[in-house]
């Protein structure tokens, strides 16, 4: 099996895990149960959208909240104004997206250096939380939705079966929505990053002067990173105003965006699976720590963060794949009458492209053996 | 009949600093040109007005007379000026492959652009190497690779900045046997400094001096110049 084959194995087993927890979570779950995997499943979209645009694109976004507030503010004064939540699900992805093209075009086409970029991001969502936050007013409707301010929009519609206002989404449809969409997700991006486009992103990224000179315009392809991220951002937004039928301005806040940063460097940069896994652990940790009242809960937080910066500074996910194709060479090394009645000699090669499904590889971009895609 | 790439009174000053001088430069179709000089005759600059690197204070770059003097940092590649740089610059965390491919790719589909790159690869002879990921390679087996990808976009003009630089005497050959083979197609500039080098492809040199051009010639006679050996090689005339 080469290194091409093998990275599509580990994306069907990353798949048929999803699969099977989307099927099966629900008639092992309980309701309370299964709205906190659904919330874990709508953070994990966004930990994606930051790990497809920071670790394939290389532009580190500091604004993802700016558009994950924007898709779940889209939806709420959408979907009051309309009624029918289908066109609402449509815009609360454009309009993050459309902001995007916007900011991003400023930024690239300004050719603006990363240290700006990070600037920028951050203030635009930060503008955005003060933004929304003085909004308290009567006097600040879109149509008949109030944006409430500080307070946050309340009773916010459910989504419903598109086309039928009455049908809303029960909490296990809403599940499964959101489970497949963080499956779809990561099944386009896998796709894409071994397309033409992906491995231009990816390229450019490493050495942005070379693809210059190769005549490709790193600006289009960054900007079409940013845009594809902001839309997934919205999304998730959506999804989160739907989870809780609420939103507020902290969403835009900068516990948020750091938040999101540090899901991907947790589960691991350059990865797409490692920020879903990050996302899920720190979620999780979150909620047992607040059960406590011994330590608080940002600074239990703070120091994983130091402590997988220093110790596992690639991350869990390619840590993890590192260890378990070491313990397959160390297996393999053996005397091969060990394990196997064979002459043929075991070439490095060979053990590297049967070492089966490997976390850590599935995500390593543009594997020799993509050359066929 | 027009010239592939011309420079009219190329000036660029820094500061203070006159660093290219009314340069006037032509090169046909499958040229092979060599442009020498001493450290700060103003040959790198020269290479990165050729390149867009470096925009002229005044005059003008014609690529099949047309006006290029104001390019995109992408327009280069896809005029069809293929350029490879002083220090080997790679995708140093993709394989050798994947480095020629994503040259290929930007004009042919990927079934051509598979095709392209295996021919490519056999080229510059680093077939062997095609899975190893390019930033583990020798200086030298950089060097091929950046010229592979350069050539795998197959542009009419090539660019190289210093191709033998910091290579060993058996790499220099080969290196100079792949110069060769791939202007059987492609005109070439060859910026470069290793006399012995030049020696072994160019057929003409144009010296570069305090920014000017001062001489264009064969290497045989531009050698045996008196002021060339004197400005160049720091010998004085007899």
């Amino acid at each position: 099996m080469n290194r091409f084959a093998q990275s599509w194995v580990s994306a069907a087993f990353v798949l048929s895990v999803g699969t099977a927890l989307t099927l099966g979570l629900p008639f092992v779950m309980d309701d309370y149960t299964l709205l906190q995997g659904t919330i874990y499943a709508i953070m994990a979209i966004l930990g994606v959208s930051l790990a497809f645009i920071w670790g394939f694109s290389g532009i580190l976004c500091f604004g993802q909240a700016a558009f994950f507030g924007l898709g779940a503010y889209t939806y709420a004064v959408a979907v009051i104004n309309m009624g029918d939540s289908t066109i609402p699900f449509l815009i609360a992805i454009i309009v993050p997206a459309l902001f995007a093209t916007l900011l991003g075009y400023v930024i690239f086409y300004g050719r603006l250096s990363d240290v700006y970029m990070g600037v920028i991001t951050l203030t635009v969502t930060l503008i955005l939380f003060n933004l929304i936050n003085s909004t308290a007013g009567p006097e600040w409707k879109i149509g008949s939705a109030a944006l409430g301010g500080f307070n946050g929009m309340p009773s916010i519609p459910t989504l419903n079966f598109p086309g039928q206002v009455d049908e809303a989404l029960t909490p296990a449809h809403l599940f499964y929505l959101t489970m497949i969409c963080l499956l779809l997700i990561y099944l386009g991006l896998r796709c894409l990053i071994s397309s033409k486009i992906g491995r231009v992103v990816i390229a450019a990224k490493e050495n942005e002067q070379r693809i210059l000179l190769l005549g490709y315009d790193a600006r289009v392809y960054k900007l079409f990173s940013f845009v594809l991220g902001g839309a997934i951002a919205g999304l998730a937004g959506c999804l989160f105003a739907n989870w809780g039928a609420f939103t507020s301005p902290t969403i835009f806040g900068l516990a948020q965006s750091a938040q999101i940063i540090i899901w991907v460097i947790v589960g691991g940069l350059g990865t797409l699976v490692g920020p879903i896994v990050g996302c899920v652990a720190i979620q999780w940790l979150t909620t047992q720590i607040g059960t406590q009242q011994i330590f608080n809960s940002n600074l239990i937080l703070g120091a994983i963060l130091v402590v997988f910066v220093l110790l596992v500074p690639r991350g869990i996910v390619p840590s993890l794949g590192d260890l378990l194709e070491l313990l397959w060479k160390k297996f393999k090394s053996k005397p091969s009458h060990e394990i196997t009645h064979s002459s043929q000699p075991l070439t490095p090669e060979k053990n590297l492209a049967d070492s089966g499904p490997n976390l850590g590889a599935v995500e390593k971009p543009l594997s020799k053996g993509e050359q066929l895609a | 009949m027009t010239p592939l790439i011309e420079t009219r009174r190329l000036n660029v000053r820094f500061g203070g600093v006159h660093a290219t001088r009314d340069v006037n430069f032509s090169l046909a179709e499958a040229e092979l040109r060599c442009v020498i000089g001493p450290n700060g005759a103003g040959k790198s600059t020269f290479f990165k007005l050729l390149t867009g690197q470096v925009k002229p204070t005044s005059g003008q770059i014609l690529f099949r007379g047309k006006d290029i003097s104001n390019m995109q940092p992408h327009d280069p590649g896809r005029l069809g000026i293929g350029i490879k740089t002083q220090v080997p610059s790679l995708f140093n965390g993709l394989s050798v492959w994947e480095n020629v491919w994503l040259s290929a790719r930007r004009t042919n589909g990927a079934a051509a652009a598979n095709r392209i790159t295996e021919e490519t690869l056999e080229r510059v002879g680093m077939s062997t190497h095609s899975h190893k990921l390019a930033g583990l390679l020798s200086h030298g087996m950089r060097q091929w690779v950046e010229i592979g990808v350069v050539i795998a976009a197959d542009p009419p003009l090539i660019l190289l900045d210093e191709p033998a630089a910091g290579m060993s005497d058996a790499e220099v050959a080969k290196t100079a046997e792949l110069i060769l083979e791939v202007n059987r197609k492609h005109a070439l500039v060859v910026v470069e400094h290793d006399m012995n080098f030049i020696r072994m492809i160019a057929k003409t040199v144009t010296v570069l001096h305090q920014g000017a051009v001062i001489k264009e010639d064969t290497p045989d006679r531009i050698m045996s110049d008196p002021l060339i050996q004197q400005i160049y090689l720091g010998k004085k005339p007899h």
